[in-house]
């Protein structure tokens, strides 16, 4: 903890319990309501994910996963994800000790990782609605790309939302409420990588 | 150019639609000219709209609920009476198709911009004044919320005027609500208006659990929050863990009918009862986000109207987790008829069963609140009382149904539908009326006619019984829901009957637009300070109308029913400051448009997809985003509440309580 959330606390003593210290700092709240919102998100996630469980046998006379899915070509997206997660961290620790440059770099880094995840995963697509396996082709292409999908667009929406966070440290620099929002987009970033573990191994690795 | 909007939306050759719009129409011109005539939109434009005051936008939420009420029950009206004229050769007034519209309508208005918005409402004012905090966690946010489901709350009446609404029922099942077999409008617009309402919901769900988790004033453990505060945990952690299911699965619905997906559709191996199963997944959990509020609402009215702490309160707390947690495990029950199988149905039927036992345990803790308590038989307490009786009959034809070779006959009839309204009229409008008329004064520092409370109450009442006691009969001589014509002469009588109790009901409702007329014209001599009940609790410690940052000096609680504990020792509640040291000047957050302007271009997306207008949808999401993105970049923050402010309010505050 830094010394600048240290002042906002309340003079602490051991004897008063955690929930009666008073109201938390606002860096606590915001983390807080986001990690909420998180977890609704995750929900929309796991619905998605029954879905998929319930539809993956209906393939109707269509391709089934283990014909559609090149594992390597998966293999590399998600390593291209893992390793944006790991830029991500280390963004977070140059923003810690407000280190512009840095803080910048490791950005792009996780921008150009994340890029590509979605260039593969729109290529992926691409290939299969070509080939007439769009989700109109049965239910279980359905669940497929609607899950799959939903975790493209979260991450290109952060992908607009690191541009802007960049933006925003150019204009206001390490302010509390833009350290706030970095946090915010970390902790949305990591989430993002703990969904496609799901996805890797229960659509593609559990393919039959 | 504009996708499949055409002058044939607009209901020209149907008299019914036509007038009802042409009403609305009207009615909402009439009320913009008044504003706009009187000179008040810069008043309501600075003070409510772009308001993000907790209690101004609690009192909002009420507003739209009350509105929204009598649109519902226009509906209701319509429905009672088609079904106590169209038997036998008579077919009534509304055509089957208009009537399916009705009641979908109907169900959808009364859940999801009646209950849910009332509920959020007083939740909004309650909580953060009861835990001692000056907003909600997220302020501007909450504005968002409530602005939010009020775009909802217009799509749906937008259906009015510009085509149709759906007619699939209020959870619009698929197949039927497939392209297929619904290809007009009717069920985008619920859709997209549930979709953009759902949203608010969400965030609002959200904002209260990390204001009532982390906002809570020095001293306010857990187990000293007050009841209220407790169910609206609960409730709001409900809405966090459910709504998200309703996105998805509309979202689903939406994809097979926009995108050609095959979630739900019989053929390409789509699965319709899996929607049956996910829209109960949220739609069990659902009912009690909103009657774990009312269970607190009742809480708070009983413990306060019998001068008596409320009884078990631990097991109270205990209760309202459990039917937390139990909400999540009883979704089949609305359709052991899918054919689960014998085990399937044998534990969701148990379950239920088992979700009635905390639920007893609260009545229980309510009555022995009253018994050898000093009861003032206010009208609140009214409410509370009427809610006891007819809640438990509520809940008993509730375990009946949980039966399930029982609910084999019963499913789909009258019966259920005698069923869900005991437990929502007697559970939740009830308790929305208690709050209603429990923290008024708080809200704007007079109270209600009384006289008039207690009419409205017993109007109410006796409407409820004798409109739902004849559906449990006919349900169980077997009349079934949604027929907008029967043959079965035998089965007249007692819609009549229904009838007679729907107008009652109405009077109750128009008694409600007079009592708030007559008590805002006698605002004078109703004027009461900030503690007209003898109340227990920290919101009655400050004045009526609390001012914008509500507490000047954060409270010290050192126990439930803080309030009552420091009136007992004669004690004023600032001495007991935390630290003197610690004195932080309050800050208010500045008012804000963003969720006034979101909503509005929320509105035009939604109207837009709803007619397959795609560049007009492209320019709403543009805007919205555009509107955050300069949010984004504001640069003031919370505004400092000068030590000015504070002396004017005090002054005129003291000046208002002494005239």
């Amino acid at each position: 903890m830094n010394t600048a959330s240290a002042m906002l606390q309340p003079i602490q003593s051991d004897d008063i319990p955690l929930s009666e210290r008073g109201p938390a700092p606002t860096r606590v709240v915001v983390a807080y309501g986001f990690w909420l919102f998180l977890l609704s998100d995750i929900i929309v996630f796991a619905a998605l994910f029954a879905a998929y469980a319930v539809l993956v046998t209906r393939t109707v006379g269509g391709p089934s996963g283990s014909q559609l899915f090149n594992r390597e070509h998966v293999f590399i997206e998600t390593a291209c994800l893992l390793a944006s997660s790991f830029t991500c961290a280390l963004s977070s620790l140059a923003i810690e000790l407000h280190n512009k440059k840095y803080t910048y770099l490791f950005s792009a880094l996780t921008f150009v990782l994340g890029i590509a995840f979605v260039a593969l995963e729109f290529i992926e697509f691409t290939h299969m609605i070509v080939a007439g396996n769009g989700p109109t082709r049965s239910a279980f292409l359905s669940a497929f790309f609607a899950l799959v999908g939903a975790h493209g667009i979260h991450v290109t929406l952060g992908l607009c939302w690191l541009v802007m966070m960049m933006a925003q440290v150019a204009n206001f620099g390490f302010t509390a409420r833009i350290a706030r929002r970095l946090l915010c987009f970390s902790l949305f970033w990591h989430a993002l990588d703990i969904v496609w573990i799901g996805v890797f191994t229960i659509v593609y690795l559990g393919a039959r | 150019m504009l996708g499949k909007l055409s002058w044939a939306a607009i209901p020209l050759h149907q008299p019914i639609p036509l007038v009802a719009s042409a009403v609305v129409i009207v009615g909402i011109t009439a009320v913009l000219v008044l504003v706009i005539y009187k000179g008040w939109l810069p008043y309501l434009w600075r003070e409510w709209i772009t308001s993000v005051d907790h209690k101004r936008i609690g009192v909002m939420y009420i507003v739209l609920a009350l509105i929204m009420l009598m649109r519902g029950f226009i509906d209701a009206m319509m429905m009672r009476t088609q079904l106590a004229v169209a038997a036998g050769s008579a077919q009534g007034y509304l055509p089957p198709e208009h009537y399916n519209q009705i009641f979908s309508a109907h169900g959808t208005i009364m859940i999801f911009m009646v209950g849910m918005t009332f509920m959020v409402g007083l939740m909004n004012f309650v909580v953060p004044l009861q835990i001692g905090a000056r907003d909600v966690a997220f302020p501007v946010l909450n504005s968002v919320s409530f602005w939010l489901t009020a775009a909802g709350a217009l799509l749906i009446n937008l259906s009015l005027v510009v085509g149709e609404f759906a007619r699939t029922g209020w959870l619009a099942y698929p197949p039927l609500s497939e392209l297929a077999y619904s290809p007009g409008v009717g069920v985008d617009y619920y859709l997209w208006a549930l979709q953009i309402a759902g949203v608010g919901s969400l965030l609002s769900g959200i904002n209260l659990t990390t204001t009532i988790l982390k906002l809570r004033t020095y001293g306010m453990g857990y187990a000293r929050m007050p009841i209220f505060c407790w169910t609206a945990l609960a409730s709001n952690l409900l809405i966090i863990a459910a709504f998200p299911i309703l996105t998805a699965t509309l979202g689903m619905l939406l994809l097979d009918r926009y995108l050609g997906f095959h979630f739900f559709t019989n053929d390409f191996g789509g699965n319709a009862m899996m929607y049956i199963n996910l829209i109960w997944a949220w739609g069990h959990p659902e009912v009690y986000i909103l009657m774990l509020p009312a269970f607190g609402v009742f809480s708070a009215v009983i413990s306060t109207f019998s001068s008596k702490p409320l009884f078990g309160y631990r097991s109270m707390i205990m209760a309202t987790m459990s039917i937390c947690m139990l909400s999540f495990m009883v979704w089949l029950h609305h359709f052991f008829t899918m054919g689960a199988g014998a085990d399937v149905n044998g534990f969701f039927g148990i379950m239920t069963m088992i979700i009635a036992v905390p639920t007893g345990v609260k009545v229980f803790n309510w009555l022995f609140t009253l018994y050898g308590g000093r009861v003032r038989f206010e009208t609140p307490l009214l409410w509370a009382l009427g809610f006891m009786i007819t809640f438990v009959i509520g809940g008993m034809t509730g375990v009946l149904l949980a039966i399930p070779p029982a609910d084999f006959v019963l499913h789909n009839s009258l019966f259920l539908i005698a069923h869900f309204h005991n437990v929502i009229i007697g559970g939740v409008m009830f308790g929305a009326y208690a709050g209603y008329t429990f923290w008024f004064p708080k809200a704007f520092g007079f109270t209600l006619h009384e006289r008039l409370g207690k009419a409205i109450f017993w109007c109410w009442l006796i409407g409820f019984y004798l409109a739902f006691m004849p559906l449990y009969i006919l349900g169980l001589m077997g009349a079934t829901r949604r027929m907008q014509h029967y043959s079965e002469m035998s089965w007249q009588p007692l819609m009549v009957v229904a009838l007679v109790g729907a107008v009652i009901i109405l009077l109750g409702i128009i008694l409600t637009v007079v009592q708030l007329v007559v008590s805002i014209r006698a605002r004078q001599s109703r004027k009461v300070g900030g503690d007209p009940w003898n109340g227990r609790t920290l919101e009655w410690s400050i004045s009526s109308p609390p001012p914008s940052y509500n507490f000047i000096d954060l409270p010290q609680v050192s126990a439930p029913d803080s309030f009552w504990l420091t009136k007992q020792s004669d004690k004023p509640i600032s001495d007991q400051h935390h630290d003197p040291d610690d004195v932080t000047p309050p800050t208010i957050p500045s008012p804000s448009a963003v969720g006034f302007v979101t909503a509005f271009f929320a509105v035009i997306t939604g109207f837009a997809l709803v007619w397959h207008i795609d560049w007009m949808a492209i320019m709403g999401l543009l805007c919205i985003v555009i509107t955050w993105l300069v949010y984004a970049w504001r640069n003031s923050d919370d505004n400092e509440v000068s030590s000015q402010t504070i002396e004017t309010f005090d002054a005129s505050s003291a000046k208002s309580q002494t005239t």
